[in-house]
């Protein structure tokens, strides 16, 4: 049998496990050693679940050079790409959406689906997610106290948006929503999220079949009619598009309120500049400090480089995996002064919680509108709002791809 | 100051028509368009701002 090779201490030191714990105490701030990297060793080698030694990017600058630069790949089949684990890389590999191909095919299947999320297509929205937002706000008024606001008010919200934009009937949420977390929980075995994947697949299948035979005015029945019936594209293929989209924008809008929620509740001084505006370009500022500051998409966006890349004094060899820190680079000292601060007047447009280059968030124009139109109404509606639970109760998902709160037992 | 964009690399994620609306609009599948390619001295710091956010640096900023 092959010597089992021990990992030496100084090995160990050049060679950190990622990903690292947060430090106890506040649940907002970036883990404290990707901090000391980015101080330390801006470009460094970790050491990941598989054994392998990808690249760790934690600067600001150096995130959106790389994300911009097209030597770095997307494609999860390209050797060397740093999978998040064993069911990542299971979910990936049937997965086949524009996230992980490369130009071109990236941007011509990419191209099929932005119409809906252009601006003028996305503000002639705001009034019926006003209409969402409102309808649950009036149901958690007259419901019972306390209730878990991300059951009753933070995943619905993108839910419902979501569902009427694709045509999914919203009946089949409990369906869509308990396969999308199978997906993003670092707990599920291969097998789980192989299972939640075809699941998903063959739902949004059938209902594009659904769509053929009957087409309505949503983004489903656009694909199925000018994409399937014309040939550029299998239902097969339509339908995972269509998974893509429907499970995007969930866990992620819905962690945005929830966490959103428990950051302005620890800052009441944030929380009433937000409350007391009716002015939208504060609320727009405001989300855009809030994604910084939260950055849940906190596992890293994961590449892989297809030749040598050479970035600041050092050399990225093709076939090395790269991890870019996103909650690091928004907390970069260099970019955000006082980086650690929750600021909702500070003008932090630049940040990369949509990610950067040219996979960045296809939905960030409905996000926006959506974490516009939520946070400018919930608290102001409800305006003595408070947890009902002791913060340190609050159960973090620490071991979720997205960040965020598992529950958030609130009263008024 | 003249602003060119380069249609091909737009991934229509809307971040110029946020900055500087009046400079740039979009197509219907998303795609950026100019409104204007010599904008006044006013809207500089607007343009300036859309090229930085571009994530697919379609945006050029040419002086003339
Ligand atoms: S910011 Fe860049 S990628 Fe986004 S719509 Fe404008 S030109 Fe296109």
């Amino acid at each position: 049998m092959a010597e089992i090779s021990t990992v030496t201490p100084s090995e160990h030191l050049e060679h950190p496990d990622y990903p690292m714990p947060r430090a106890a105490g506040c649940p907002f701030d970036p883990p404290p050693a990707l901090l000391t990297l980015q101080e330390q060793k801006p470009l460094a080698r970790v050491r990941i679940w598989d054994g392998t030694s990808p690249w760790l990017v934690t600067r600001y600058d150096h995130m959106r050079a790389l994300l911009g630069d097209a030597r770095l790949s997307a494609d999860t089949t390209n050797p060397g790409y740093p999978y998040r684990n064993a069911a990542g890389r299971a979910g990936d590999q049937i997965r086949r959406t524009f996230l992980t191909m490369d130009d071109p095919e990236h941007a011509r299947l990419r191209r099929m689906v932005t119409a809906p999320f252009a601006i003028k297509n996305v503000e002639a929205l705001r009034w019926s997610v006003q209409t969402i937002v409102d309808g649950l706000i009036d149901r958690l008024l007259d419901g019972p106290r306390p209730v878990d606001l991300v059951e009753a008010f933070a995943t619905p919200v993108p839910s419902l948006v979501i569902c009427e934009l694709l045509g999914v009937p919203y009946d089949d949420h409990d369906f869509f929503q308990r396969n999308t977390r199978v997906i993003v929980r670092r707990t599920s075995t291969p097998e789980e999220v192989v299972a939640a994947q075809n699941a998903l697949v063959d739902y949004l299948d059938d209902l594009l079949g659904d769509k053929q035979a009957r087409p309505g005015e949503d983004l489903l029945s656009t694909l199925a009619g000018q994409r399937v019936d014309a040939g550029q594209m299998t239902r097969r293929e339509a339908a995972q598009m269509g998974v893509l989209l429907l499970s995007a924008g969930h866990e992620t809008t819905a962690n945005m309120i929830a966490l959103g929620t428990v950051a302005l509740l620890r800052h009441p001084d944030q929380l009433a500049l937000l409350r007391d505006t009716d002015d939208p370009k504060v609320v727009a500022a405001a989300v855009e400090e809030l994604l910084r500051y939260l950055t849940i998409a906190h596992s890293g966006r994961r590449r892989v480089a297809l030749e040598d890349i050479e970035i600041d004094g050092e050399v990225i060899r093709a076939g090395d995996g790269v991890i870019l820190a996103g909650e690091a680079a928004n907390r970069d000292p260099r970019v955000f002064p006082d980086p650690d601060r929750l600021d909702v007047t500070r003008d932090a447009r630049q940040h990369v919680a949509f990610g950067f280059g040219v996979h960045q968030c296809l939905g960030q124009p409905l996000a926006r509108v959506e974490l516009q139109v939520v946070y400018s109404t919930l608290y102001s509606r409800i305006r003595t709002l408070e947890l009902a639970v002791d913060e340190d109760q609050l159960d973090y998902k620490h071991d979720g791809l997205v960040y965020g709160v598992y529950e958030l037992p609130v009263t008024w | 100051m003249r602003v060119e964009v380069e249609q091909p690399k737009c991934v229509a994620s809307g971040q110029c028509v946020l900055a500087a609306p009046d400079v740039f609009d979009q197509d219907d599948e998303g795609i950026v368009e100019m409104l204007t390619d010599r904008p006044g001295a006013d809207r500089y710091e607007d343009v300036k701002e859309a090229a930085a956010l571009c994530p697919a640096a379609a945006i050029r900023l040419v002086s003339e």
